[in-house]
């Protein structure tokens, strides 16, 4: 050694499974999912809960806390998990289903298919780590989930953007009678949408902001991050329209048409999925197939790869999913 | 309301004559075609024959009764065996038989709930019953009911990860409303289950998962009855299983012997043929 003094090592950046989507000091709620159902729950005794051995992560301990007779664990066995789930739909219960969004897409996407949707049986599926939300690398990361589930006749399919839409699907979705698949923001949840007059309707896409430069169709917590970046973009003077779309399918095409109808736009879709299969080319085709042509089309979106591991924050803005990275390219395209 | 109690639909005709009916039903349904699942239809027919006629609880006007025994076929490619069941206990007229397979019949070639009345699950996608049969025990239980669940596989369908899953779970539920059957035909599509993925032992097998095991000959009707009674009348908190060892194409020895028996192929002659071997063996 020369003598001079060995500089501070630098702490790293971690990934975390139970990574939180919150930025510093922003508003959360904790385990919305949890508490909506329990609430909703009370009053009809036909909701019961199974899980397959990640109720802690999904936020099913709270109704399996509350409701302990009425919570079925499966074990570690996702096909089970849906074909008992069908059977208990077949002898009229309301199953919630809980895993992570890979292992019930990926794994159990036959059983879903053949056992609940081509049934219509009235089962919930909500499901935990959608899209890029943990940095434990492709295992548990769903970017492909709303491909797959989209493409699944008679499912209804749900991305809510924050803790208020996540307890407002909550009641909306066991208030349906049908199979739905619900991506599930859980633990501490940011609290955003409460400041927009919003309420979460089944099939319904909601303009939060108006704007008149650029208009930005969201899901899921991209909304969230979308509605962050429009106000940096505004102090700019450049106008930004935010339409939440929440639920993935049906879409509401006659917003959506509508919104991205109003000329001299340019439509940008964001969403927390790969770009392939997503919201993005859902909406595009929707455009095509109106004869509606934005004065350009962009999409927002993860790229059709498999991910890095890492630090969520980290991962956020390498693939352009950021607040900061949603205001570059938006400038840019402008 | 008809019936409920099968001890009452013995009336005058015996198992082995119901298991008869079977066949015939199933080979005719063949003949329409001109092919299809006939050895697993000859070959399960004294059980389903034991099923529909002694032991299930059901009014077959009415196939979605509330207390009925459930019956889940999880082998859809079986729907041929099950039809012929569902007709010859009046749940399914006898002149849809014609239909079946054809252009918008409610018998399409692999068993569909949403298609027939009486089929209670969508199977075809192999490894599905045991799981939704683990659902609906589960939910009988819940809502008190006395109702079993039947769930009749076949050994290839075994060779699904997704079957033992369910196996596990009916063992650690305890769920002694829930009897699987197992046709053990010993043939599938590329060949013998034992020569494909074997699962013997297969008592062992599901003995460890935790239930209660038998194992009879599935073309011996006093066997097949002893042994639902038995899987019915035990007090033991544990699901039960029945493996029953059956010969494809049962009941006509000419398509006994062919090598393929997974799916027939039958000359046109031949249904003419097998349908009067079977006339020849019509039980007294």
């Amino acid at each position: 050694m020369s003598g001079t003094a060995t500089p501070p090592k630098k702490r790293l950046t971690t990934s975390a499974m139970i990574a939180s989507l919150a930025e510093a000091g922003q508003e959360t709620r904790p385990a919305p999912f949890g508490h909506a159902l329990v609430r909703v729950a009370e009053s009809r005794t036909d909701i019961v809960g199974l899980s397959a051995d990640l109720a802690k992560y999904t936020d099913l301990h709270v109704f399996a806390k509350a409701y302990p007779d009425r919570f079925y664990q499966m074990g570690m066995a996702e096909q089970l998990l849906m074909s008992a789930a069908a059977g208990m739909a077949r002898e009229g219960f309301t199953p919630v289903a809980t895993t992570y969004a890979v292992f019930a897409s990926r794994r159990a996407y036959d059983f879903i298919c053949m056992a609940i949707a081509e049934e219509k049986l009235n089962v919930k599926i909500a499901c935990a780590l959608p899209g890029l939300t943990t940095g434990y690398g492709p295992s548990h990361q769903a970017t492909e989930d709303l491909a797959i589930m989209r493409a699944m006749p008679n499912l209804v399919v749900i991305d809510p953007c924050d803790a208020l839409d996540v307890e407002q699907a909550t009641e909306a979705m066991t208030a349906y009678c049908g199979p739905v698949y619900m991506r599930l923001l859980r633990g501490q949840v940011p609290l955003v949408l409460d400041r927009y007059d919003y309420r979460f309707e089944l099939g319904k896409a909601k303009l939060l902001k108006g704007g008149k430069d650029v208009l930005v169709i969201a899901s899921g917590f991209m909304t969230m991050r979308a509605l962050a970046a429009a106000e940096q973009l505004e102090a700019d003077g450049i106008g930004m329209a935010v339409l939440h779309s929440p639920t993935i399918k049906p879409l509401d095409e006659a917003t959506i048409l509508a919104e991205a109808g109003r000329g001299g736009r340019l439509v940008v879709t964001a969403e927390n999925h790969s770009i392939t299969g997503g919201l993005g080319e859902a909406i595009a085709g929707v455009l095509m197939r109106a004869g509606v042509h934005p004065s350009a089309f962009r999409q927002i979106a993860l790229p059709d790869a498999f991910l890095d591991a890492g630090a969520l924050p980290t991962l956020h803005d390498r693939y352009g999913i950021s607040t900061e990275a949603v205001a570059r390219r938006i400038r840019e395209w402008l | 309301m008809t019936t409920t109690a099968a001890s009452d639909r013995r009336s005058n005709m015996t198992l082995a004559q119901r298991a008869w009916h079977i066949r015939r039903k199933a080979l005719r349904m063949g003949e329409v075609q001109g092919q299809g699942y006939i050895g697993q239809a000859l070959g399960i027919a004294d059980v389903l024959a034991v099923a529909y006629f002694h032991s299930l609880r059901y009014r077959p006007d009415d196939p979605e009764w509330e207390e009925r025994d459930r019956f889940l076929l999880s082998i859809g490619h079986y729907a041929i065996a099950l039809y012929a069941a569902l007709i010859e206990a009046g749940v399914l007229p006898e002149d849809e038989l014609e239909t079946y397979g054809t252009d918008d019949s409610r018998l399409p070639m692999s068993g569909m709930a949403a298609y027939t009345p009486g089929m209670e699950i969508t199977g075809g996608s192999l490894g599905h019953g045991l799981g939704i049969a683990v659902g609906m025990g589960l939910g009988l239980k819940r809502k008190g009911s006395k109702a079993f669940v039947f769930n009749l596989l076949s050994d290839g369908e075994l060779g699904e990860g997704s079957t033992w899953e369910a196996a596990m779970s009916a063992g650690h539920h305890k769920l002694d409303n829930l009897i699987a059957l197992v046709d053990f035909n010993n043939q599938q599509a590329d060949g013998p289950s034992t020569a494909t993925l074997c699962s013997e032992p297969l008592g062992a097998k599901w003995e460890a998962f935790g239930w209660h095991v038998q194992r009879v000959d599935g073309n011996d009707i006093e066997a097949v009855r002893a042994a639902f009674d038995a899987a019915k009348d035990l007090a033991e908190p544990r699901p039960r299983v029945i493996v029953f060892d059956t010969t494809m194409c049962k009941g006509v020895p000419f398509l006994e012997q062919r090598e393929i028996t997974h799916f027939v192929r039958v000359e046109p002659q031949e249904w003419q043929q097998a349908l009067d071997v079977l006339d020849r063996s019509k039980p007294e």
